[in-house]
């Protein structure tokens, strides 16, 4: 679009959604979040979309679900306690294999918690969150431009995997101001009714049936198992990183969302006192980079994983460095956020070890 | 070259406005910029506080933990920021609102009766607009006349007719910077 | 001499942090006065929303939880139930009471639930900065109802207590406002006789009140008081809606 825009993270993903195709929204208002459905509250009658408050997020996820089935690109935005009603929801889209998008602006937990930025959800993202084997795509923006950017790729890759595609961010990210540039609108008429959508059977020669239930075990395996071929196919080709300047650092700092980019000020001031520090920052959290923390476990002296929890991703990368390195860790709990001299003057301790 | 500030007062000061406003010209001007602000419980009647990014190069952390400049515009606000500033950077200070002195002396102290100067300018509420002025001119993070044209997207409708009181705002306060910079 | 004003002894000394001329503070003495002149204040576990009034226990000294957003009513069952010698309570917004919570709510009230729900209608979620609310009103304007509730859209205003006088499990059911000391007043008689339907056991009480919330309706505190009574009360009328025998 070219022009650039001096706006909220929080109104970014809305916009970003609404050019990207989004055509129905169904939430439940909660902090630090608010702006988002506001924002679409305002921006969807406008469009001739749909825009719709629901009663509790438990609701508003199963709205999802049912526009999901009818192939019509629908997303819910909310935040941790709200994230946690809607599980149920979540792990029947994911049997049922329907695509919508899900944005998680994590606060302070457990439980009520507060309403500052946090990351504490990164095991529930990733690891399923509900009940069953399954997962959701999970990608983790770190600026605000780059939260506008993923929201098309969420709804395109919900789309091609038929898959719940989660983004991640926090209330920092929500709340900041950033000049941020649009991609394409995405053109809505060109949207068709999927063939596996339940509309109405009309000239189709089947009926639609799209349900998460098998009452035999084998049928139910084999369900799981086109789950499966599915995540291994994501797997293989949707994990997304950025390498910052890893070239020559002699330790690596892997952090998400807003910690990793905090981290890079952190690289910078360590680089200006000559330690040669770089950022292995997952993009999609679920499909996990492991390969390249992998390889990079030849070069570098150990790992550095900062995060605002108690080391969630954390046992991911320990898994992916498997044990070929130490991997030390530094997080905030219940809503800190760290700042750059913080997990500089952390990551020190364990130089010269 | 990254140019960072922390603007803090009580909610309703014009806080946001002068952090927002500041941000749209850096945009304006092409460079990189962040508005961080403060959200939450301690907005309603507490302290509110915005960090503002302007840069030539992207920006990594939008949070400010050693501030290099700083608009206070109340007590609590120098309480909290003074100890953090780093080494000869600069408080701006709002003196009608703030009745003690900077007890450091290794940072640079600029205090304006920002109240009396807004009044005398004809608008109580401009003070924020003179502090950042003072800002502006004595940093240079953007030109004062990107931030007076920036002040026509945020000062819309009705609230139009304050463009003219804020520009002249933003001038006195660069004036008083100027002298100030003069004097030191 | 003779006292004519006195802070009810279930007030804690705290500041409250409710916005000026918002009438959760009107709603906490009255509940806290009835809390002194029963005695039931030790007695009293109070089960607090997610919603303004998340911090009542700053202000009212009771025993005290909170529940997830919406669940008020099915926390203070399992006190109730395992604990029948306490005085259970909870006070509960209209999102969280009739929007997340109206299952929990619906089913305390078919259950017959020896407990007492005082709940603030002010027409929008002030926590979160003024959405819609299932009793806001059509036409009203807030941060997601941005064009005004429309009917179509949006469906027309929740009126719990007309809804809950038609089961037989409430033991009392009234609707109050706190526009003026009259309507206090009255407010106060009805959790009082909601208090009693709960100490003889009678079943399920609520005492809807009528609130303001001036911040998010974007008004000075003596308007947000002329709105209750031009636009709110037409619609939402007082009155008591069902009293069982026995409750006085
Ligand atoms: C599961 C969940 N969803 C949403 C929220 C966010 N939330 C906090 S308070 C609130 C609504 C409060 O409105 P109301 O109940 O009307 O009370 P008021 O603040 O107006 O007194 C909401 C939606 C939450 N805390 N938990
Ligand atoms: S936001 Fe509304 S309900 Fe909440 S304390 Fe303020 S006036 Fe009261």
């Amino acid at each position: 679009m070219g022009e650039k825009l001096l706006m909220k993270g929080s109104e970014a993903i809305a916009e970003a959604a609404i050019r990207a195709g989004a055509m129905a929204f169904f939430g439940y208002p909660i902090t630090p979040q608010n702006e988002t459905p506001e924002y679409f509250s305002r921006r969807m009658p406008e469009l001739g979309r749909v825009f719709l408050q629901a009663e509790s997020e438990v609701a508003a996820i199963n709205m999802v679900y049912g526009a999901a089935c009818t192939g019509t690109r629908a997303i819910t935005t909310s935040s941790s306690p709200g994230i946690s009603l809607m599980q149920e929801g979540f792990s029947y889209i994911a049997n049922t294999n329907v695509p919508c998008v899900v944005v998680n602006a994590m606060r302070g937990g457990p439980g009520l918690g507060d309403i500052a930025p946090a990351q504490a959800d990164y095991f529930q993202a990733t690891k399923g969150g509900g009940h069953g084997d399954y997962h959701s795509i999970v990608i983790a923006p770190h600026t605000v431009q780059e939260e506008a950017d993923l929201m098309f790729d969420a709804f395109e890759l919900a789309d091609k995997y038929r898959i719940m595609v989660v983004v991640l961010v926090d209330g920092l990210l929500g709340q900041m101001m950033e000049p941020v540039e649009f991609k394409d609108w995405v053109d809505v008429k060109k949207f068709k009714t999927p063939e596996w959508a339940t509309v109405g059977q009309g000239d189709r020669a089947q009926r639609n049936i799209l349900i998460s239930f098998d009452i035999l075990a084998e049928g139910l395996e084999k369900m799981n198992l086109v789950l499966q071929n599915k995540y291994a196919k994501i797997r293989e080709n949707e994990v997304r990183f950025e390498e910052y300047k890893m070239d020559d650092a002699d330790y690596a700092i892997t952090a998400f969302g807003t910690v990793a980019r905090i981290a890079k000020t952190t690289i910078e001031l360590a680089r200006n006192e000559g330690i040669k520090i770089g950022l292995i920052r997952p993009i999609t959290l679920y499909p996990f980079p492991e390969k390249v923390i992998e390889n990079r476990a030849s070069n570098v002296k150990f790992f550095f994983d900062t995060e605002m929890n108690e080391g969630q991703m954390l046992e991911d990368v320990k898994l992916a460095v498997n044990g070929k390195k130490p991997v030390y860790f530094h997080g905030r709990l219940g809503g800190i956020v760290p700042t750059a001299e913080e997990i500089l003057d952390e990551f020190k301790k364990h130089l010269g070890g | 070259m990254e140019k960072g500030v922390v603007i803090s007062g009580f909610g309703g000061q014009g806080v946001m406005l002068a952090g927002e406003l500041l941000a749209e010209a850096g945009k304006e001007e092409g460079k990189y910029v962040t508005f961080l602000p403060s959200y939450g419980p301690e907005m309603r009647g507490g302290t509110a506080n915005c960090h503002v990014i302007v840069s030539d190069t992207t920006i990594a952390s939008p949070i400010i933990g050693y501030p290099k400049a700083a608009i206070v515009l109340n007590l609590p606000s120098l309480d909290k920021y003074e100890p953090l500033m780093k080494k000869d950077g600069i408080i701006i200070i709002n003196k009608t609102l703030v009745p003690r002195e900077v007890k450091r002396d290794d940072v640079r102290v600029l205090q304006i009766d920002a109240q009396h100067v807004a009044e005398d300018l004809g608008n109580k509420k401009v003070v924020n607009m003179i502090l950042l002025g003072a800002y502006v001119e004595i940093e240079k993070p953007v030109k004062i006349e990107t931030l007076k044209n920036a002040l026509k997207s945020y000062l819309t409708g009705r609230k139009a007719e304050l463009i003219e009181v804020n520009e002249r705002a933003l001038e006195k306060g660069a004036e008083i910077a100027r002298d100030f910079m003069g004097v030191k | 001499m003779k006292t004519i004003y006195k802070v009810p002894s279930a007030i804690t000394s705290r500041d409250t942090t409710y916005c000026p001329g918002c009438t959760h503070g009107v709603a906490h003495r009255i509940v806290a006065e009835l809390l002194d002149e029963t005695g039931l204040t030790k007695k009293t576990v109070i089960v607090w929303p997610v919603g303004c009034s998340v911090f009542g226990y700053y202000f009212i000294g009771t025993d005290a939880l909170i529940a997830a957003h919406g669940r008020a009513c099915a926390m203070a069952t399992g006190i109730k139930r395992v604990h029948p010698e306490s005085f259970v309570m909870t006070y509960q917004g209209d999102g969280d009471l009739a929007s997340i919570g109206i299952a929990e709510t619906v089913h305390a009230a078919a259950r017959g639930e020896n407990i007492t729900t005082v709940f603030i209608n002010n027409g929008n979620y002030g926590m979160t900065g003024g959405q819609m609310s299932p009793t806001t009103l059509i036409g009203q304007v807030t941060t997601t109802s941005p064009y005004g509730r429309k009917p179509e859209l949006n469906g027309f205003p929740l009126h719990v207590p007309e809804m809950l006088a038609t089961m037989d499990g409430p033991a009392y059911i009234a609707r109050g406002a706190l526009d003026n000391p009259q309507h206090i007043n009255q407010a106060k008689k009805f959790i009082q006789k909601a208090f009693t339907a709960q100490q003889k056991r009678l079943g399920y009480s609520l005492v809807e009140l009528v609130s303001t919330c001036p911040t998010n309706w974007k008004m000075t505190p003596v308007e947000s008081i002329e709105r209750v009574k031009r636009e709110v009360l037409p619609i939402f009328p007082l009155g008591e809606f069902r009293a069982v025998k026995g409750v006085e």
